[in-house]
């Protein structure tokens, strides 16, 4: 069996804020997708009875989804679409596999999918001598560096221009020093067409599938997915089992929420709704697991499971923004990746759920209001309970648990860690303590507020009448 | 066991009690003035309207506006004795050099600037993104307020394949700058016949 080894965000992230200008850039970068969020949800009157909307109809696709499933995949059949089942990634990305090789097809083009991101799809048909080109912006930069996304809607927030620019010399041939995003776009632009024009298969993921049609939605700002699908022979979409919708009406509430809450933009530029093979064109359909059903089973998870990828959680998180998506070391990062990740390996991202102040404004901003932030806290008992929870943090709480639990202890422990900070300060001020880094410790105060009150609470208790 | 039947008898062990599905038949937009809202807020993301009487107009404009020597393409019979008619049935990379693209829409939404288009009157699904710049005619009494309106409007419907396009394609993937012209068309205009 696979040896995993916990991973710990803070660890993860040193290397991002070693640099503290660019945590500062990226902060705030971030935290501006997230007001324009708030501009463009403030304009529309109705928005909390949409994410009220919204949040029912996910419940209800959850509750009902062995039917739903049922009938997406006749409407699908009846459509002209070749349907497949993959229980985990292995099983999906064998079937993309099989259905190249059964057209000796050796290049593909794949629009942005998380997805096959999560199944390391790339990795996979690359290893069986199959090219696959990323032709949203954002990824094929970060495939090009060989990095995964670090976001799930801005795959390359993480990155300066120059940075960029010094990629796409070295890959593109582009000028030495050209870092104008203008001018790298129209690069990118030219190069990715060719690809376009010359590739036979088209992979996308899914945004929105809608069970009473057989159709499904496909949103993208760049058209990339379009020009795609519709110069390809063969059109492959992966959606995860929990992408559907039951009637399609309803993508009036979730097209309304997904672009105001992901970049503040009133919808994306494509909204487009695939539905039957173009003639001489062949569709297929992949319904993947790969954990879902496990997470549908867990009662106080399954709501993660309503999730439409808007990435708002990430832009308003506040470790998010100054920790970078790459320090989760999980394809959905942020909030979100936090409570999905541990279904897939609980040990392997034990840490996830604790990378969070619990401050709820991830749980504020989504659309379909998953209680983000007390699945955060319900996966740190499940975690520790199960003996996931790093030694310091198990310990630490155990400490804190006994100190809390009697009034003498609380004031021993009062007293004596003021009494450190007063007179031994070193012993805290180092590089042993995990707190000190980055962090200045306080001056401790000479006595607790109920010393204090000890003292003088009775003595003015006539002043206070 | 299928990964079918495995996955489809997880779900049904998993799934918690039914939940129901919500009214949404509430959401209704505001018809008022919708020519202009829908105008301001094309405008607000990048993209041109006109306000024309007729087609001439249309056609005046596109001779101002684009460079006609380059290859432009149409839908629309009135415009053919000037722009070759789109091919339902030519291989689709043939249009790979096309300059302008004149096509007709249903309806466009007010709220958020889109048009909504069919197969059959793209003339093939890759006409409005393979061209480099695309203008949409519409009719000013076919603007809806919102998206629920829309979606009445399409109903199941009964097309292959269709799509919103709300303005020319963007990214902002380098540095949140905003770039439009991605891998679809530079530009869109919209003429709205009065």
């Amino acid at each position: 069996m696979k040896q995993t080894k916990t991973k710990d965000h803070a660890a993860m992230a040193e290397a991002f804020i070693k640099d503290e200008e660019r945590v500062d850039w990226h902060d705030g970068a971030l935290w501006y997708i997230r007001e324009k969020r708030d501009i463009a949800s403030k304009k529309i009157p109705e928005w909390e009875q949409l994410r009220e909307a919204a949040s029912m109809i996910k419940n209800n696709v959850i509750s009902n989804l062995h039917e739903y499933l049922l009938q997406f995949e006749a409407n699908l059949k009846k459509n002209g679409i070749t349907v497949h089942w993959a229980a985990d990634a292995e099983e999906h990305n064998a079937i993309v596999y099989a259905i190249l090789k059964a057209k000796e097809i050796t290049q593909m083009v794949k629009s942005k999918s998380m997805l096959t991101e999560e199944c390391q799809l790339n990795e996979y048909l690359e290893e069986r001598g199959i090219s696959v080109i990323n032709s949203d912006l954002g990824e094929y930069i970060q495939q090009i560096d060989n990095e995964p996304p670090s976001h799930i809607v801005l795959p390359c927030i993480h990155k300066r221009k120059e940075e960029i620019g010094e990629l796409f010399h070295k890959h593109l041939g582009t000028e030495k020093g050209l870092s104008d995003p203008t001018q790298l776009t129209r690069v990118a632009r030219k190069h990715l067409r060719n690809e376009f024009l010359s590739r036979r298969v088209a992979l996308t993921g899914v945004n929105f599938a809608v069970a009473e049609t057989g159709e499904y939605v496909v949103c993208t700002n760049e058209g990339n997915a379009d020009m795609g699908a519709h110069l390809s022979e063969v059109q492959i979409a992966s959606m995860g089992i929990e992408k559907l919708i039951p009637q399609k009406n309803h993508l009036s509430v979730f097209l309304r929420l997904l672009a105001r809450s992901a970049t503040g933009q009133p919808i994306t530029i494509y909204s487009s709704h695939y539905k039957k093979p173009r003639e001489g064109q062949e569709m297929h359909l992949i319904l993947v697991d790969a954990g879902r059903t496990r997470q549908l089973g867990r009662a106080d998870f399954r709501d993660s499971l309503k999730c439409i990828k808007c990435g708002s959680c990430m832009n308003t998180c506040p470790v998010y923004r100054k920790s970078g998506g790459l320090s989760y070391q999980n394809t959905i990062s942020g909030p979100i990746g936090a409570i999905l990740a541990p279904n897939l390996d609980m040990k392997m991202h034990a840490d996830l759920p604790f990378a969070s102040t619990l401050c709820g404004s991830c749980s504020n901003v989504c659309p379909v209001k998953i209680n983000i932030h007390e699945q955060l806290y319900k996966w740190r008992q499940v975690i520790v309970k199960e003996g996931y929870a790093a030694n310091t943090k198990a310990l630490g709480m155990k400490t804190m648990a006994w100190t809390l639990s009697s009034p003498n202890s609380f004031n021993t422990a009062g007293r004596a860690g003021r009494w450190v900070l007063q007179n031994i300060p070193f012993v805290v001020n180092n590089k042993l303590n995990p707190w000190y880094k980055q962090r200045d410790m306080p001056e401790g105060s000479g006595q607790s507020f109920a010393e204090w009150y000890q003292k003088n609470g009775e003595n003015n208790k006539e002043d206070l009448k | 066991m299928t990964s079918r039947e495995k996955i489809l008898e997880a779900v049904l062990n998993n799934q918690p009690d039914l939940s129901p599905l919500p009214d949404i038949s509430m959401f209704k937009g505001n018809h008022n003035n919708v020519v202009q809202k829908y105008m301001d807020v094309f405008r607000s993301i990048g993209g041109k309207t006109f306000l024309v009487e007729n087609l001439d107009e249309v056609n005046a404009l596109i001779t101002e506006h684009f460079d006609i020597n380059k290859r432009v393409i149409t839908t629309l019979t009135d415009l053919s004795d000037r722009f070759e008619l789109i091919s339902a049935t030519v291989d689709p990379h043939l249009y790979e050099d096309v300059e302008l693209a004149i096509i007709n829409a249903h309806f466009s939404v007010a709220e958020n600037g889109a048009v909504w288009l069919t197969e059959d009157l793209m003339g093939q699904r890759i006409i409005p993104y393979i061209c480099q710049h695309l203008a949409v005619v519409i009719n000013a009494e076919k603007i809806v307020p919102t998206l629920h309106e829309a979606y009445d409007i399409i109903g199941l419907g009964n097309y292959g394949f269709g799509g919103f396009i709300g303005g020319p394609s963007k990214t902002a993937d380098i540095e949140q700058a905003l770039v439009l012209g991605a891998h679809g068309p530079l530009t869109m205009t919209v003429f709205i016949l009065k």
